[in-house]
């Protein structure tokens, strides 16, 4: 063990004097994901896309990029403070996360008050970067990804009803609840039945029973891991035979492992799928991913990696590494060609496609496309 | 039709949190130690088990044995290497270190195992979906009663019935003069460590069962529930254990079943419980009167 200790502390000490002697000065860029935690698991996807898209470009203004990794421990606060951290004490002239929109909604202030530009690619909830000056995002918000889930209910599966069974505890499924509801009572639906659970949960027969009893034609379900599966195991045992519409946090594999048999059908709405990529870019980095890591791509780790070149694009094109020029060059952001499709930032949020896929033969099927 | 579905669902949950209590509650009544670790424990078990199912291709109920061996053995590992050092010093340093355990094996468990789940699978016999008209309920779910009860029926043997167990009763009421009786203290409370961890074990693998798939923070909520459920019913009363982890798994399916709006206090209902128990009645259901 200490015989570890000391390696470690030997490679770190190297590091220290290697680092000033690199010939031109890096741009450290913080790189803000849930490496433990509840959320561990996304993390660990978007850590290996954002170092492949890294192996893709490494040099921005002629100098290396220099991620800095910091860990939001899936939690809000800590979030807060890693963004304090990586400005204060790293000196970071852009931030590239957080994951969640709970934690977005707490970094960001922070990256406000000290004019740090901080770009997620993850946090979709509208209110990430409400009247905020120095917050951007590379997804879509969740206004479209709620409505493109009620239109599809509505016209696709002709549902006249549907129930809601949301985490009252993440803002992100809260958000795109209103959403749906909004915009398919909009369109002439009806809501039937609404539930709550939070994360951590684990049995959720109460809810579930308090739905079957309205019978609805259709359970949208904006749910992360681990309860996801978890709900739609439990609600086949209970014998609700409903399709569920889910949001992007589902398609991971392990919704299709711990779901099993129970998640087939299921039909989820999100940023980018393997056989829906509609652009070269999209299948080239699903071709290098598979390469790298031996297994396809999921959504959260192409956001990411569109993130992180859409971050060094505004870099490129402000010509400096100044927080305001790469501020102004974030917003003029058009029709980049990401591999998740042509994005343009317009108002601090990203305008691009979303992507219907539904579970089928134990495998995320593509369904449709759905352009803004 | 409704409420009977509900009941069983409140008497499975019940169950799951009465075997975690029990080890709680031993641990406490022997050494005054509230084994904050003992969640993590119930996870480490876990991921054994899944390691000797889906790696080594054991039946379930062999997964179980092996894991519940080696969780005992963990058990008593963790009191050798982090409690009983601390034998004479203040409990509340042995209650940090418990806590400085807990995150040591969560953290171990992250870097071990990594962040992602694992599903975990459920054995057949445990897999029927039984129906009676309306209401449908796992096989599962009426199994988990029926071993907890098993198993706390055996545990009632022990301390009652066994040289062991009358040791540990002995220990529970002063660890001091026990020791000048010429009882062998270590070796009895390392018995209860096993035993806890054991019992841990086997909760956690009825854990998973029902609710498949398993994390490195798995044991966090089940293991802070079990020690509500714990103190709920008297903390160091087995018998006190097993009410309050039926009080409170029914408690929160029947607040969530009859007042929806309310599901995502859920977790707070259990901690208001226990803060209503430690002001009302601190010794909880069971709990003797303790003296000044």
């Amino acid at each position: 063990m200490t015989r570890v200790a000391r390696f470690v502390l030997v490679l770190g000490l190297l590091a220290l004097i290697a680092g000033p002697a690199a010939a031109a000065e890096p741009v450290k860029i913080g790189f803000l994901i849930p490496v433990t935690g509840p959320a561990a698991a996304y993390g660990q996807v978007i850590l290996e896309s954002v170092t492949l898209a890294q192996t893709k470009l490494a040099e921005v203004l002629g100098r290396p990029v220099e991620l800095i990794t910091s860990d939001s421990h899936s939690d809000r606060i800590e979030a807060a403070n890693a963004v304090n951290r990586l400005i204060m004490r790293d000196k970071v002239v852009a931030i590239l996360g957080p994951m969640s929109s709970s934690e977005c909604l707490a970094a960001g202030p922070v990256a406000e008050k000290f004019r740090i530009p901080l770009l997620t690619a993850w946090g979709t909830n509208p209110l990430v970067t409400q009247g905020k000056r120095y917050v951007f995002r590379t997804c879509f918000v969740d206004t479209f990804q709620g409505q493109v889930a009620a239109s599809f209910a509505r016209h696709n599966l002709k549902a006249q009803t549907a129930a809601l069974l949301l985490d009252v505890s993440r803002d992100y499924s809260v958000g795109l609840a209103t959403f749906f509801r909004k915009s398919f009572v909009a369109q002439g639906g009806k809501i039937v039945a609404t539930a709550n659970y939070s994360e951590g949960d684990q049995e959720f027969g109460p809810q579930l029973a308090a739905i079957k009893a309205q019978n609805p034609e259709v359970i949208y379900l904006p749910g992360y891991l681990p309860e996801e599966p978890l709900i739609i195991r439990q609600a086949r045992e209970m014998g609700l035979t409903q399709p569920f519409l889910s949001a992007d946090a589902a398609q991971a594999d392990e919704t299709l492992k711990i779901g099993g048999a129970a998640v087939e059908g299921l039909y989820l709405t999100t940023h980018f799928d393997e056989q829906g990529a509609g652009s070269e870019a999209g299948r080239q980095y699903a071709r290098d991913y598979r390469q790298a890591y031996g297994r396809g791509p999921e959504a959260l780790g192409a956001q990411g990696y569109d993130g992180y070149l859409i971050l060094l694009d505004a870099i490129t094109r402000a010509g400096s590494t100044d927080p305001e020029a790469i501020v102004a060059a974030l917003e003029t952001t058009r029709d980049f060609p990401g591999v998740c499709g042509a994005t343009s930032i317009v108002d601090h949020d990203a305008v691009k496609p979303a992507v219907i896929l539904q579970v089928k033969q134990g495998r995320f099927q593509y369904v449709t496309t759905v352009n803004p | 039709m409704d409420a009977l579905q509900q009941i069983i669902n409140g008497l499975t949950l019940g169950s799951l949190y009465a075997l975690i209590a029990i080890g709680y509650t031993m641990v406490y009544g022997i050494l005054r130690l509230i084994n904050f670790a003992h969640g993590d424990v119930l996870m480490v078990g876990c991921y054994i088990a899944w390691f000797g199912a889906t790696m080594f291709g054991l039946p379930w109920w062999a997964a179980l044995m092996g894991s519940m061996a080696l969780t005992a053995l963990l058990g008593v590992l963790i009191d050798q290497g982090a409690y009983r050092p601390l034998r004479k010093a203040p409990r509340i340093s042995a209650l940090i270190t418990a806590i400085g355990v807990s995150f040591l094996l969560e953290n171990l468990g992250l870097v071990v195992f990594g962040g992602r789940p694992k599903a975990f699978e459920r054995p057949e016999i445990f897999n029927q979906l039984l129906q009676w008209g309306d209401l449908r309920v796992l096989s599962l779910s009426l199994w988990v009663p029926v071993i907890t009860a098993l198993i706390l029926a055996g545990l009632l043997f022990i301390i009652h019935r066994t040289r062991l167990g009358m040791a540990m009763r002995a220990l529970s009421r002063d660890l001091v003069t026990v020791q000048l009786m010429g009882i062998d203290t270590n070796r009895v409370v390392a018995a209860t460590f096993a035993l806890g961890s054991a019992l841990a074990a086997a909760g956690g693998i009825f854990w998973a069962m029902k609710y498949p798939q398993i994390n490195p923070l798995m044991g966090v909520l089940p293991g802070l529930k079990a020690f509500v459920a714990a103190v709920l019913g008297g903390i160091g009363n087995v018998t006190g254990a097993l009410l309050g982890g039926l009080l409170l798994g029914m408690c929160e399916i029947l607040l969530v079943a009859w007042l929806p709006e309310l599901a995502g206090y859920r977790d707070a209902l259990a901690f208001v419980l226990l803060i209503g128990i430690l002001i009302f009645r601190p010794s909880g259901i069971m709990g003797e009167e303790l003296p000044e």
